[in-house]
């Protein structure tokens, strides 16, 4: 059930993004992710309001969008951790280290390591995940931090990824490539 | 010592080439595209004429370039479906949604040379009377998209897209789509329904085959990222130079992706089938760590089905005229698309994962059927019911709590989902590993049930008779 | 050229191609209409199997929706013919064609059929594969049938019982899902129970127009929903309980009420518009417990609208007119028929020409107002019905309320437009002309007769079923029967006759108003014609220009249009 967002408002100029972005369709439907997406990038997850201001954009039923927010993991119908590590667990990343990364990551957050669902942190801070195969698999294992991405992630690496996060404030890590 | 060919990566790699399209066009970029557009029509000794883009098609038919996606389906066949005189726009869709596990290659040309992908699919959109495209990329290339983005904008501004293409009177848009984590969304007709903006839940076929019935029920042509870039080469080569890369049937070159316990896990560029297995696990991967020796390869993302190690097939060969068949062992495999396949499995997306004798077959295929339960759409029944079952009774036994009848009744599961029994080839790459690996490895999966059963027969006995309820493994997932 | 006859033509027009079912050759037509868009389209494989009797089992197919093909039920094998190298057909020794066996299976549902395309639904591979997936329907089911409504009617028992095994190999956890969910005001979801066939979706979305169910989350686990805080809410909502093939989707109103298999199925019509969709009435002891769609593809394919649907309950109802009354003394007096019968007829046969004017519900059945229209014609009568216009909808919904208008036009009872009559009636009242006043289940105080003017007259005659200030005035009352209680025939909209069957009895001394009718004619004119109803029919059919050429046996189920 999408939480609800109080005050949900849209700014100009995102709204005046999406409006751009529905014309590279010859149907308003087809805009849907991309709209999802740019609602999710600002304010953080898909709330009943922003559903719904997004189906009356694209003369749609609300259901119609709640049928794609619940099945496309990467959108959130509630709040969740300002940074979300996406730990990959398919098979390559598994045989060299996924679930020693996840462990390791687990328990220097106070999560529960033997858990494969989706944890927040006590502070709503961080959000770890596992994920699966994120096309990367030469270099296991691999990680995300929101957008960025880590790539033969030992439990240092993810020390300092995690240190990152929270020495951050609240801003978003910028599109960052480990290489 | 075996020797990638780099084509499509030839410059990818190299200190100091960078991804916008100053460098590309420094590299030569766009002439595959200024050639084909620049192709005048052909009066044919019949008196018919050959339109730019039917010649562009027949090139490509001579090439020989089949499907680097999947199913290594020839790419000039699937554009022969499309019918030109419907009335309906053509639509054309490059693949980036790489989400097959194993399988990296396409992020290489996405992220390190973009432009290269844009002009084989501007190539193709020409040579298919392509008016509109669009680029679906799978939700996690965040980076990706900007790149791609990015190159999308440079190519407009220097006109490789937009009105009027370089004076040629070709108009084409494109525009990049983003995916949001579903590996369904690689299957080209669940793509067309996530594009359309709905669930993705693939199509039934017949009737909606795409390239009748695709996008917004037009013509609709769907190629993988590296099927458009062989375009660009095909262009520049002509068909017939390129098809003597490679070796029969099997043209070009491949980005092979090797992972899993190999030292020097990567991507490889080779002929295709001028490697061996063997090959690409030591000479290119670096080999197995020290001390360590083969288990199970799976050769084509782990969709496909397992080759054990010391596993002998038989192959049919050309000789002379006729035909003969050798007996080859795994690793002497030539690395194609027909041998693969002959060898009861198939090259899928040219992502080889490696197994040494470290890895427990059964957490490794019970690790590949929680990919598919997490993935699968779950629109029809056998796909739905059967991949959760497969992970639930495999993970089960990985966890010890097996039983001497696990082998059998994990096989009963699997043999239920495929060859046609689901709507989309998802089925098949769902029970494939699991029907392999159980029939290959039996003796592992029996011997590790009959254990668990002593070993909670033990129990009982240890706790006075009183029968513990056996707890099956739970589901992981929420 | 009616319809019938315009269906006819376009049928023979269809090419019909021949297929092999089972090993025996059948005929079909090449294509048949989309069940939406009405378009032409390849004729399927389970259309070819249904239509000459061969069971494909379904779940997610339903003949009136598009198709989805999700459930894999009606997957059959199949071939086709074998051609040699020149392209010609291949032929056995006995002559039969040579089969090319495809190596994978199909859906029936969804696969066109083509010349002389093999069907296998019997050979081993077939009965395993619907075996299989019966299975893993299951595996994830609740044990839910010893209190689940559909029990009798789930297609997934059915189908178990039919082409399942019974040892279910499964020892894992089953997935949980959330149960008695509050869809809308007239449905209640089991999502454990939901096989995932889309019907209902597909339904809500392509017939009634109202996108408003869908599938959250993926996989093993994905439900049937509705948008959060946004009940399933139109007014053919109860249809999803119909058509959902298990016991997933279930009608609030009849949830728990009874077991299916003690209701008696009695096939009428709705009577709450003019388009009189067909239905099933559900009765047990005499007790209405639900109507059904029946399908009529001349009226309404297999729908209903839920207010028709859960228009029953005043049948029901306690305060139903149960005794005959005849005023003595200022205060109604209960009396049998025969003294009230008798002194009714005596009344309108002694009054005089112009004297008398009629009310005549068009929720009387043709019969019945044919005979009301005997009853008074030698009497210069002023004869009319009550307008009841409304709101029409997209799908079937028809503007007027009254379900049988078209006969009233037909019979004569109102002659010129429904109600264009009532004023005059009531003038004449008021004029001292008309003195003696029939109506028949309707209140006139409501409908431009004060119950002050009825004092004025010397006799008002009433029949209905429930109190009314009209039937409190009565001198003389005749309790009716609702259509349920009675057999008869009703004229829609489009002027399609159609007939209704007894469902239950009439409460107390209630008597179909048919009845009562035909011996007031028979003690008025000697010459009462048919006493019983199909005969009745019959006799009206020849009398009344409308009904020319019909006659009760060939209404069979689904009616004949009448040539207004
Ligand atoms: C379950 C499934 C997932 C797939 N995922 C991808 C993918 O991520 N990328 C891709 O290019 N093709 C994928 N395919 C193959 C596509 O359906 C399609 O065949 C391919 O994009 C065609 O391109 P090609 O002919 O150039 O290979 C997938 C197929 C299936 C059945
Ligand atoms: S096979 Fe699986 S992924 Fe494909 S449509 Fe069926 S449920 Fe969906
Ligand atoms: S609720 Fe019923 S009709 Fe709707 S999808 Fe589920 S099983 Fe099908
Ligand atoms: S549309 Fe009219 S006849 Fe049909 S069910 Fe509704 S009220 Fe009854
Ligand atoms: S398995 Fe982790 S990136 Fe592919
Ligand atoms: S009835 Fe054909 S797939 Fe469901």
């Amino acid at each position: 059930m999408p939480e609800s967002h109080p005050n949900f408002e849209v700014p100009s100029q995102l709204e005046a993004e999406i409006d751009e972005v529905i014309t590279h369709y010859p149907e308003k439907r087809s805009a849907s992710l991309m709209v999802l997406h740019a609602l999710q990038d600002h304010f953080g997850f898909l709330s009943k309001e922003a559903i719904e201001w997004a189906a009356q954009k694209l003369e749609l039923q609300p259901i119609n969008l709640y049928e794609l927010v619940t099945f496309y993991p990467m959108f959130h119908e509630e709040p969740v951790g300002t940074y979300i590590l996406k730990i990959c667990r398919t098979l390559s990343c598994a045989v060299n280290g996924a679930h020693r990364l996840h462990h390791h990551v687990c328990e220097r957050l106070g999560l529960d390591p033997n858990s494969h669902a989706s944890q927040t942190t006590p502070d709503g801070r961080i959000t770890v995940e596992y994920a699966e195969c994120l096309a990367s698999c030469g270099t296991a294992p691999v990680m995300m931090c929101n957008a960025a991405f880590y790539e033969n992630v030992s439990n240092e690496k993810a020390d300092d990824v995690i240190e990152e996060c929270g020495n951050n404030g609240d801003t978003e890590t910028e599109n960052k490539e480990d290489v | 010592m075996a020797q990638e060919y780099r084509l499509i990566l030839q410059h990818a790699d190299e200190p100091g080439y960078t991804n916008d399209i100053e460098c590309y066009l420094r590299h030569g970029g766009y002439e595959g595209l200024k050639k084909a557009l620049a192709l005048e029509p052909k009066t044919l000794e019949d008196g018919s004429v050959k339109s730019g883009p039917e010649q562009i098609r027949d090139e490509v038919r001579t090439s020989g370039v089949r499907g680097r996606g999947g199913a290594g389906f020839p790419a000039a066949r699937k554009w022969g479906f499309i019918n030109h005189n419907s009335g309906k726009p053509i639509y054309l869709i490059c693949n980036a949604d790489e989400s097959e596990p194993g399988t990296f290659k396409d992020r290489q040309i996405i992220y390190k040379d973009p432009h290269q992908m844009l002009e084989g699919t501007i190539i193709a959109c020409y040579a298919n009377n392509v008016h509109l495209a669009y680029i679906y990329i799978r939700g996690e290339f965040h980076e990706g998209a900007e790149i791609l983005n990015r190159a999308i904008r440079e190519a407009k501004e220097k006109n490789f897209i937009g009105k009027n293409i370089q004076g040629s009177g070709y108009d084409l848009e494109l525009y990049l789509h983003r995916g949001a984590g579903a590996y369904i969304c690689g299957e080209e007709t669940g793509l067309l329904e996530s594009l359309e903006g709905k669930r993705p839940y693939p199509r039934i076929k017949p009737p909606y085959f795409p390239a009748a019935y695709g996008l917004y029920m037009c013509p609709t042509i769907v190629n993988n990222v590296e099927t458009l870039c062989c375009l660009k080469h095909v262009m520049l080569m002509g068909g017939a130079e390129y098809a003597k890369l490679g070796t029969p049937n099997n043209t070009g070159t491949r980005i092979v992706c090797v992972s899993g316990t190999v030292k020097r896990p990567g991507y490889y560029e080779v002929e295709v089938g001028k490697v061996t297995i063997r090959e690409l696990i030591h000479d290119f991967a670096g080999g197995l760590p020290e001390g360590r020796s083969l288990q199970a390869v799976i050769p084509g993302g782990s969709s496909a089905k397992v080759f054990r190690a010391g596993e002998k097939f038989q192959i049919k060969k050309k000789a002379g005229d006729g035909q003969e068949t050798v007996e080859m062992d795994l690793e002497d495999l030539p690395y194609d698309f027909d041998t693969v396949v002959e060898a009861g499995s198939m090259s899928g997306s040219g992502a080889v994962m490696v197994l040494d004798d470290s890895v427990d077959m059964i957490e490794a295929i019970a690790n590949i059927a929680e990919f598919y339960a997490h993935e699968s759409c779950g629109q029809c029944t056998p796909c739905r019911e059967g991949s959760l079952w497969l992970k639930k009774a495999l993970q089960r036994l990985a966890h010890g709590r097996g039983r001497k009848e696990d082998a059998d009744y994990i096989l009963r599961i699997a043999d239920n989902i495929p060859n046609g029994r689901t709507i989309c080839a998802f089925g098949e790459a769902t029970a494939w590993p699991v029907q392999s690996t159980v029939r290959k490895f039996r003796e592992v999966f029996e011997a590790r049930g009959a254990e668990d059963e002593a070993r909670r027969a033990r129990e009982t006995e240890g706790a006075g008779g009183v029968g513990k309820e056996m707890d099956v493994a739970a589901s992981s997932q929420p | 050229m009616t319809n019938v006859t315009a269906e006819r033509q376009e049928k023979s027009a269809v090419e019909t191609v021949s297929v092999w079912i089972d090993g025996q050759a059948y005929d079909v037509p090449k294509t048949m209409p989309h069940p939406v868009s009405g378009e032409q389209v390849g004729t399927t494989m389970i259309q070819a199997c249904h239509m000459h009797g061969i069971d494909v089992p379904y779940y997610c197919y339903h003949p009136k929706l598009p198709v989805a093909g999700n459930c894999r039920m009606c997957l059959v094998e199949f071939g086709t013919p074998a051609l040699g190298p020149d392209r010609q057909p291949l032929y056995n020794e006995d002559g039969s064609p040579q089969i090319r066996k495809s190596p994978r299976p199909v859906i029936a549902c969804a696969t066109p059929i083509s010349p002389g395309m093999a069907i296998y639904t019997q050979t081993p591979e077939a009965k395993q594969m619907r075996e299989s997936v019966l299975e893993f329907l299951l595996i994830n089911h609740p044990l839910d049938c010893p209190i689940c409504d559909q029990a009798g009617e789930c297609k997934l028992q059915e189908y178990a019982v039919d082409y399942g095994k019974a040892d279910s190999r499964f020892v894992e956890q089953k997935v949980h899902k959330p149960k008695q969910v509050d869809l809308g005001p007239r449905i209640m979801l089991d999502d454990e129970r939901c096989i995932l066939c889309s019907r209902c979706i597909r339904f809500t979305r392509d017939i009634a127009g109202d996108d408003a169910l869908g599938f959250a989350d993926r996989g093993s686990y994905s439900i049937l929903t509705n948008y959060p805080g946004k009940p399933f809410d139109n007014n053919y909502t109860l249809n999803t309980a119909d058509i959902c093939p298990v016991g997933a989707l279930t009608s609030k109103d009849f949830r728990f009420q009874m077991r299916v298999w003690f209701l008696k199925e009695t096939k009428s019509v709705c009577t709450s518009c003019g388009t009189g969709c067909n239905i099933m009435i559900g009765s047990r002891n005499d007790r209405i417990y639900r109507y059904t769609p029946r399908e009529n593809d001349a009226v309404n394919s297999c729908w209903m609208c839920d207010y028709g649907r859960l228009n029953y309950k005043w049948i029901n109802r306690e305060d139903r007119l149960r005794e005959v009354q005849q005023r003595r003394d200022g205060a109604p007096a209960k009396t049998n028929w025969s003294v009230a019968l008798k002194e009714v007829a005596e009344r309108i046969e002694s009054s005089p020409s112009g004297s008398i004017g009629v009310v005549a519900s068009a929720r009387l059945t043709n019969e019945e107002l044919y005979l009301v229209r005997r009853l008074v014609q030698d009497k210069d009568a002023i004869t009319d019905s009550v307008p009841r216009m409304g709101e029409a909808d997209h799908l079937l919904v028809d503007a007027d309320k009254n379900p049988n208008t078209n006969g009233a036009h037909a019979t004569g009872i109102a002659a010129k437009k429904v109600g264009a009559d009532i004023a005059t009636i009531a003038d004449r009242i008021r004029q001292g002309k008309i003195k003696t006043l029939l109506v028949f289940g309707e209140d006139v105080t409501k409908h431009g007769i004060e119950a002050d003017l009825l004092k004025e007259l010397d006799t008002l005659v009433v029949s209905d079923i429930l109190p009314n200030a009209t039937t409190e005035r009565a001198d003389y009352l005749l309790p009716g029967c609702a259509h349920a209680e009675k057999r008869g025939t009703f004229t829609n909209a489009k002027g399609r006759v159609q007939k209704f069957m007894k469902a239950i009895e009439g409460p107390g001394d209630a008597r179909p108003e048919w009845e009562f009718l035909h011996e007031l004619v028979q003690r008025k004119t000697h010459d009462g014609g048919s006493a019983n109803l199909p005969a009745l029919f019959n006799e009206m059919a020849e009398q009344v220009p409308a009904f020319h050429g019909l006659s009760w046996g060939e209404l069979k189920d689904t009616g004949a249009q009448a040539s207004l």
